[in-house]
């Protein structure tokens, strides 16, 4: 997609491209409807499951209504290299035919909504059990029109990134989410509690179910980003799991050996760490990169993990900055190297239109790409939540967060047994 | 009459129930719990934190029994259950002053 050109003169719509890229679309928000919602949901507390399943609902409904009036067009419009333009609000360019490359523009602004909607769900992570659920929508609706449209403006829209090798999201989904949730975590504050008393997960079947569902998905979210169905795509889809394999396996034995058991959070975390990280790297390597790559995630984001929350004592609550925050910004990296066709079986695949790349310097885009989406992300993040804490505070009373946000925020309980 | 109130560890229920059976116990409540005694909690690991997880789960019984068999039933709870190791539980014996069975209004030892 980093590469998806805007000038290009449209093809014809072409039938097998639409039909994948439509299957794509349904993978892609079937990751964040049910499995993000069932992968967080088990890992909070048994008071706040609901809390975070209809976080994942509410978002899904107000980044769509959004995108689709705005969003959409902040982000693949203009010419401007920084910020899209509002010559597609609601949509307005866009009817039946109205090809993009070789598939109905329509789909192509479908398809992007999924990625605006499991973006800001990914954020979700960082504040769980503790922050205002009008909070939550009012900080995710700004964050949608400030901080990712105009970063996917940059990256894929023919902005000022436009030569960043980005395949399905590194920057700008997975770096945007970490950052803002670990800026989230901080500027909310943690959870009453935190770090002395105990928080495990509440119900570790619903945890790894959503997670096996993210694993699946992830083939849309990477081998959808091809536009196409051809060898793009199959082989985006290999390196994928390749890598998710390697991440989730790495992650296993690394907690085995240092902890003496191997654990199931572990090993998902692990796969979940595997396909963050292969995620800008998915249309551009190779699967012998692909393995490389899902092992450095296990390795890496393993760590960041317990740098964060054992040693800096930052409640990220669900880890959403170690796992995608890092495994974004390592992949990002990582992806300059791999695409490079002279490294042997560890060469890079891909039909995009640079024939090699010199690993230097694509290392220097791939490092300021980086910068500027964490710099930029971090900033605004921080911003949103002052506004949005005038408005409507940002978090439940000590007391509420004790009951539990489930009858607090929605007077539903999760559970009744 | 006494009231005996056994904890014991979830899975050696179904042999206390059988040993509790044989001797005639009529009727038990069975209902799971969760506590600590001697041997405290146990550590859980999630994602490179240990927990460490105070209360431990196990199963309650409670049984009204004729306190001439009274003796037996302890004995046979304590053989049964009885792993050898921390954590096997307890019993609690308490008098019982009166039972009545709903259905038929008998009481006491016809109750049992």
């Amino acid at each position: 997609m980093a590469l998806m050109p805007m000038t290009v003169f449209a093809d014809e719509i072409n039938g097998a491209d639409t039909a994948w890229i439509m299957t794509s679309t349904a993978l892609v928000l079937f990751m964040t409807l049910p499995g993000l919602a069932l992968f967080y949901g088990g890992l909070v507390r048994t008071k706040n499951i609901l809390s975070v399943l209809m976080q994942c609902f509410a978002i899904a409904g107000i980044m769509s209504i959004l995108w689709f009036l705005v969003g959409y067009s902040i982000a693949f419009s203009g010419d401007n290299p920084y910020f899209g333009d509002f010559s597609n609000v609601m949509l307005s360019q866009v009817s039946m035919d109205t090809p993009s490359g070789t598939i109905p523009e329509s789909l192509f602004a479908m398809f992007q909504m999924t990625f605006a909607i499991i973006t800001p769900a990914l954020i979700i992570g960082g504040f769980a059990e503790r922050m205002k659920f009008s909070a939550v929508l009012l900080f995710s609706a700004i964050w949608l029109l400030v901080v990712y449209a105009p970063i996917t403006h940059w990256v894929w829209g023919g902005g000022w990134l436009g030569n960043v090798l980005d395949y399905a999201g590194g920057t700008v989904v997975h770096i945007t989410a970490g950052v803002a949730a670990l800026v989230a975590a901080i500027v909310v504050g943690p959870r009453n509690g935190f770090p002395s008393k105990p928080m495990p997960p509440h119900n570790m079947t619903m945890t790894i179910s959503g997670a096996a569902m993210l694993w699946v998905g992830w083939f849309g979210f990477n081998g959808g980003s091809a536009l196409a169905a051809g060898g793009d795509a199959a082989m985006a889809i290999l390196v994928t799991h390749i890598s998710a394999a390697a991440g989730a396996m790495t992650w296993m034995f690394y907690e085995w050996i240092k902890y003496g058991k191997p654990t199931a959070l572990g090993t998902v975390t692990g796969m979940v760490a595997g396909l963050g990280t292969i995620t800008p790297a998915s249309g551009f390597v190779g699967p012998a990169g692909a393995l490389v790559i899902g092992i450095v995630a296990g390795i890496v984001c393993f760590n960041a993990v317990i740098v964060i929350k054992q040693k800096l004592i930052i409640d990220d609550s669900l880890d959403v900055f170690p796992v995608h925050g890092i495994g974004g910004m390592i992949g990002t990296l990582m992806v300059g190297i791999f695409a490079s066709k002279e490294l042997g079986i560890f060469s890079g695949q891909g039909g995009w239109d640079r024939e090699s790349i010199i690993i230097a310097d694509q290392l220097q885009i791939q490092f300021t790409g980086i910068v500027a989406t964490v710099v930029y992300t971090a900033i605004a993040t921080y911003v949103i939540l002052k506004v949005v804490n005038v408005i409507t505070g940002l978090r439940v009373t000590d007391e509420e967060e004790q009951q539990g946000l489930d009858i607090v925020s929605h007077e539903e309980r999760g559970y009744d047994i | 009459m006494k009231f005996v109130t056994a904890i014991i560890r979830p899975h050696q229920l179904d042999d206390v129930r059988e040993a509790l059976s044989e001797l005639g116990v009529s009727g038990i409540t069975v209902t799971e719990v969760k506590g600590f005694g001697r041997q405290k909690g146990h550590t859980e690991l999630y994602r490179g934190a240990e927990y460490q997880i105070d209360f431990l789960p196990k199963v309650k019984l409670e049984i009204a029994i004729s306190a001439s068999i009274l003796d037996e039933v302890i004995e046979a709870i304590s053989d049964v259950a009885n792993s050898g190791k921390v954590g096997d539980g307890k019993i609690f014996v308490t008098n019982l002053e009166k039972v009545v069975r709903i259905r038929t209004g008998e009481t006491d030892q016809d109750a049992l």
